[in-house]
């Protein structure tokens, strides 16, 4: 049974980001805004592919996921057509399509006022969220610091990262 | 529910946000900023508020992206003057109902 007592309020969310596909990203960015919009503190720390939000030449860029993604059905609301109808993994795979769901999906988030990317980390920089950059996945994608967006507020090891995490209310998330 | 804010019987929901809108005043404004621990009202304050009142009798949707390109209130002073909950408490002080959406 809970009791009042047991609802400590979460007071911070570290957020590990390893995917560089636009919808990997984006649940992420969503979860570290509204955590701020709620008052927790909140971190993102990007890694491995996840680099491909923050670099500069790359972030613009993001695209969805198509190559393996059983879960394309979903889309089809967004061209008038049932959530049921099939949508081969194969067909993922197909030139263009990648692009085409990309842009259909940017679309629908400009209509609930979902910011693109870079306007994102912005959004969450100036409302107090911290961005980091994972130094071992910096060295491994030849990437430096100046590579990277203007809002990153360090690159940090991975023991660096937990002593930023540290606190009692502190949740740490996968993504 | 009712509730006496102010010394104005006003109606509020279980979270305390106002369910109407029209009861509002400057004073009831100053006691739910006190209560929520945003302080003493200022000008900068008094301006996001009246943006707020006169969006949410537009009807349209608040966001924080929204709030940021309004021109009203950079994103860092709306956090600077609501801390702890920008959008969330400064929709409690304007009398409007709590935002729903989650960006």
């Amino acid at each position: 049974m809970s009791t009042p007592d047991d609802k400590q309020p979460v007071k911070k969310i570290c957020i590990i980001v390893s995917r560089g596909s636009l919808d990997g990203i984006y649940p992420a960015l969503i979860m570290a805004n509204g955590a701020r919009m709620e008052g927790i503190e909140a971190s993102l720390f990007f890694t491995f592919f996840g680099l491909n939000g923050l670099a500069n030449k790359t972030l613009d860029h993001m695209k969805v996921s198509t190559v393996g993604n059983a879960a394309l059905n979903m889309a089809m609301p967004m061209l008038g057509m049932p959530m049921t109808m099939p949508f081969p993994t194969w067909m993922g795979a197909l030139p263009g399509v990648s692009a085409f769901a990309t842009s259909l999906m940017n679309r629908e988030m400009e209509k609930l006022d979902i910011p693109p990317v870079r306007e994102f980390l912005e959004l969450i920089s100036d409302s107090g969220g911290k961005i980091f950059a994972c130094k071992l996945a910096m060295d491994m994608f030849k990437l430096k610091k100046e590579d990277l967006m203007d809002r990153v507020d360090g690159v940090l090891t991975v023991g660096q990262f937990y002593e930023e995490s540290a606190g009692a209310g502190t949740h740490i998330l996968f993504t | 529910m009712k509730k006496n804010i102010a010394g104005t019987e006003v109606d509020v929901n279980e979270e305390g946000y106002l369910t109407d809108m029209s009861q509002w005043n400057e004073a009831i404004a100053a006691a739910i900023a006190a209560e929520e621990g945003v302080g003493a009202l200022t000008d900068a304050h008094m301006k996001v508020v009246r943006y707020l009142r006169e969006q949410q009798a537009k009807g349209a949707a608040l966001t924080i992206r929204s709030m940021g390109k309004s021109g009203v209130v950079t994103t860092k002073e709306l956090y600077d003057l609501f801390p702890g909950g920008p959008l969330k408490k400064s929709s409690k002080i304007a009398g409007i109902p709590k935002p729903v959406g989650c960006i």
